[in-house]
């Protein structure tokens, strides 16, 4: 099947001696959005970890355009065409804004993206390209990680907890962007703590508990409760 | 009129300094390594240079186009085979395996070499100087050699903050986690560094060797010069360690002028003077 | 059932102690070179001890230890000079000497961080040699040597001076041992180790991490201090460069704790053993032992960081000198 993008099969993950993922397997289509909800703990950050190579204490399969690439590392994997957009931003110090997208692009996959088309779309990191990604607002922070993750030309996005630590408009004014970004038949995955924004973001969810999957399919085929239920494991 | 030619010589001494602290600054801004083999590498280079100009006739100075592409080359492989595996979270392993890179070179420099001390005859220019002031006459070799130093320092500067391989090794040295996401494999962006800081080890040792006897057991000296030189002018500031460098000597200088055995003395009291009253140097960087 | 000893911790306090005794003994068994090379290996044995106390237990990688073994040469030689002190009896003197000049210098270098600290003290050990130089009444650079009349006032015979150098020694390496061991096992020791494994957790524990550390540092300056000065006496005379020898009292140190095994009482002792062999069959070859001795130091850091005893006990768990506890399940 070629319209495949990203297939996981029976992966187990561990952090240091304890296990975190125990058996996950799933398949994401091309063009995509799925969101990934559960729990503090539940694995969600573990599971993009194992995606994009970050973490390599792992079994299974993990699969991207029909190519395996479960011992790949983080670098080898982003040049495949998979971003990951971090938990907590993760800009770097040292860098400019604009120095920060530029590193994004480093890989040098062509594609819609370019320093011209992230301005296009956030204005702001324009106006502010020169200035230390430290001293932005938590909002624009974002802007720049996403700005920086997009700037690979992805195939498919991972983002992690992008409200978090931002006041609700914030929040609000990031998600109104989202159809923009992962408009043009970009595959994503979302993670975030706020089920009922994830669930409105995406077709398709998956819900993890433990490190296993409780629930999974399109958001309107469930009731509020059922996702409760799976969310919390009653 | 005798002091200010002191001070002055102090100053062009100190761009040495400079150079021998730089690529120490270098790395350790990048991947928070002291190589302790530092010293041995730059009397190495010198050593190397020296094998050069036998072999070609070449002048010291233009066996330079020689002896540092072959210097970067050997950081890079260095790095890459040996010190890459050191890194962690644990200071041990780095310290102690330059620690034993330091006794291996100092020996197998004596074994190859020999005990006998060298020196690198550059021609004319060694003794050459033009007046400045009645009594104050400037060597044609020290000006050079801390021009070199201002030039090796700026241009560690711009390929530090306009460049590519610049911000891999910013990026790199805030989150080596992150910079992978980017594409950027920390292991090889340490090698770049590395090979970088032998390119100037190389540029210091010919300095070294033109501007005075040189023999396999100096190199700990010129290392604790450097790193007096990178506390004094503070921590992760190349300008910084140019001053830092310029003190040094300075003060090397005025020991000197007391008492021929005071020169290394006065060097390390002023280095604890500083420590003891501004222990971030004197320009530490301020972190945004 | 938790316990401290286990059979092979037993059995070698058994052996120890009568290896003890025969070394006590060696003056009577053993000739002049023999007691010489037995008091070179009690010097090593302490100072790779104390150093592998410093670097293997509180962190503190320091390369200028050579320091306070050539300051406990001078003072023991300049108080048996110009004081007419009996050598024995100025021993513990330059230990306190160095406890009083490590408690400022030790504030200075401690400004210094993880491998900064490291040169720091060299620069330190750098600033007495060169200092020591500048000493006219201790012949400058090329140093002193301690007059006959002065080793006449320890012992009449020849057979006593030996007998009492070797003693001093043998104190001084068995000391180290003890004071490493005796150390780790108090609540010191419990706190050495939770820095080791982690400072973060230490400090939440509220173990005051750099009292503690500060604390061994000075500690330790002192008993090398000590060291040196029994240095001093095995040589009869002292002179900047080999006094403050960084190759003699930290290179090879440095190797022997590495080889040996960081981090473990047993460690130093293996890694001794191992150097004073080595240096047996190897040492004619000049530098190109040394470059074999660094080769194996950065061999062992690369492949087996624990060095050697880490590698046996990591095999076969034993312990000669069990400080922490273990439990047996008993049927």
């Amino acid at each position: 099947m070629s319209d495949i993008l990203l297939s996981v099969e029976n992966l187990e993950a561990w952090y240091g001696d304890a296990k975190v993922l125990h058996g996950l397997s799933f398949e994401l289509k091309q063009g995509e959005v799925l969101a990934l909800i559960g729990s503090n703990g539940a694995g969600k950050s573990t599971l993009f970890k194992s995606i994009c190579g970050l973490l390599q204490k792992k079994t299974g399969r993990i699969a991207f355009k029909n190519e395996v690439i479960t011992t790949l590392v983080a670098n080898a994997i982003v040049a495949k065409g998979i971003a990951l957009v971090p938990e907590g931003r993760k800009l770097f110090p040292s860098l400019s804004v604009e120095e920060n997208l530029i590193l994004g692009g480093n890989v040098g996959r062509k594609g819609p993206w370019s320093l011209q088309s992230i301005y296009n779309l956030f204005p702001i990191l324009k106006e502010k390209r020169n200035a230390p990604s430290t001293s932005l607002s938590g909002g624009q922070q974002q802007m720049v990680a996403i700005g920086r993750g997009l700037m690979s030309n992805p195939d498919l996005i991972l983002l992690d907890e992008l409200s978090l630590g931002l006041a609700p408009i914030v929040i609000k004014d990031i998600y109104d962007m989202l159809p923009k970004i992962i408009g043009n038949g970009l595959t994503a995955i979302l993670v975030e703590q706020d089920v009922t924004r994830a669930l409105a973001s995406s077709q398709q969810f998956l819900c993890i508990q433990e490190g296993r999957i409780s629930l999974e399919g399109a958001p309107h085929a469930f009731t509020k409760d059922q996702i409760s239920a799976a969310y919390f494991g009653m | 009129m005798i002091w200010v030619n002191i001070i002055i010589q102090g100053i062009l001494v100190g761009g040495l300094y400079a150079l021998f602290a730089a690529g120490l600054s270098l790395i350790f801004g990048v991947m928070r390594l002291v190589n302790i083999a530092h010293g041995d590498f730059i009397v190495a280079a010198a050593f190397l240079a020296w094998v050069v100009v036998q072999a070609t006739g070449l002048n010291p100075l233009l066996s330079l186009i020689i002896v540092v592409p072959l210097a970067m080359a050997f950081g890079y492989a260095l790095q890459k085979w040996i010190l890459n595996s050191t890194l962690g979270k644990d200071i041990l392993p780095p310290l102690l395996v330059t620690f034993g890179l330091s006794v291996i070179l100092q020996n197998g420099l004596l074994e190859v070499f020999t005990a006998d001390s060298r020196k690198l005859n550059a021609g004319v220019i060694e003794t050459a100087s033009f007046p400045v002031l009645p009594g104050v006459a400037i060597g044609y070799l020290p000006l050079l050699q801390f021009i070199v130093a201002v030039a090796v320092i700026w241009g560690l500067q711009y390929l530090f903050y306009n460049t590519a391989l610049g911000r891999a090794f910013r990026a790199t040295s805030d989150d080596s986690e992150t910079a992978l996401l980017m594409g950027l494999d920390q292991r090889k962006v340490y090698a770049w560094a590395m090979a970088l800081c032998m390119g100037v080890v190389a540029i210091a040792g010919v300095f070294l060797g033109v501007r005075s006897n040189f023999d396999p057991f100096m190199g700990p000296g010129r290392l604790i010069f450097g790193f007096e030189a990178v506390i004094i002018g503070g921590l992760g500031n190349l300008w910084g360690t140019l001053i830092g460098g310029v003190i040094l000597g300075v003060s090397q200088a005025i020991g000197a002028q007391i008492n021929p055995g005071w020169q290394v003395l006065a060097g390390h009291l002023v280095f604890l003077l500083v420590l003891a009253v501004r222990p971030k140097g004197l320009f530490p960087r301020i972190d945004g | 059932m938790i316990t401290r000893s286990t059979p092979a911790s037993r059995a070698a306090a058994i052996v120890a102690l009568v290896l003890f005794a025969v070394l006590l003994a060696a003056p009577w068994w053993g000739a002049t070179s023999t007691l010489r090379l037995l008091g070179e290996f009690m010097v090593y044995l302490a100072l790779a001890s104390l150093w592998n106390l410093l670097a293997g237990y509180t962190g503190l990688v320091s390369v200028g230890q050579q320091a306070f073994v050539g300051l406990g040469g001078y003072v023991l030689v300049a108080l048996s000079m110009f004081t007419g002190l009996h050598p024995l009896i100025a021993v513990p003197i330059a230990g306190l000497v160095a406890v009083l000049l490590a408690m400022p210098v030790g504030k200075l270098v401690f400004r210094l961080q993880g491998a900064y600290f490291a040169i720091g003290t060299w620069v330190l050990a750098e600033v007495f040699r060169l200092v020591a130089a500048q000493v006219t009444v201790m012949g400058g650079g090329s140093g002193i040597s301690l007059p006959a009349t002065v080793l006449k006032t320890m012992a009449e015979t020849k057979f006593w001076r030996e007998a009492m150098i070797y003693w001093l020694a043998l104190a001084l390496g068995a000391g180290a041992l003890a004071l490493v061991y005796g150390l780790l096992r108090s609540r010191i020791g419990l706190a050495l180790t939770a820095i080791r494994d982690s400072e973060i957790a230490s400090a939440s524990l509220g173990i005051k991490i750099d009292r503690v550390k500060y604390a061994v540092y000075v500690a330790v300056a002192g008993m090398t201090a000590m060291v040196g000065s029994l240095i001093s006496l095995q040589k009869i005379r002292v002179s900047p460069d080999a006094a403050f020898s960084v190759n003699d009292w930290t290179a090879f140190v440095i190797f022997i704790v590495v080889i040996g095994g960081i981090g473990t009482i047993e460690g130093p002792i293996v890694g001794t053993i191992i150097y004073f062999l080595l240096r047996e069959f190897l040492a004619d070859l000049g530098s190109i032992y040394l470059m074999i001795l660094g080769m194996l130091a950065i061999i062992i850091m690369l492949v087996a960081p624990k060095g050697i005893w880490g590698f046996i006990t990591h095999r076969w768990n034993i312990s000669l000198f069990p400080t922490g506890y273990r439990v047996n399940f008993k049927d």
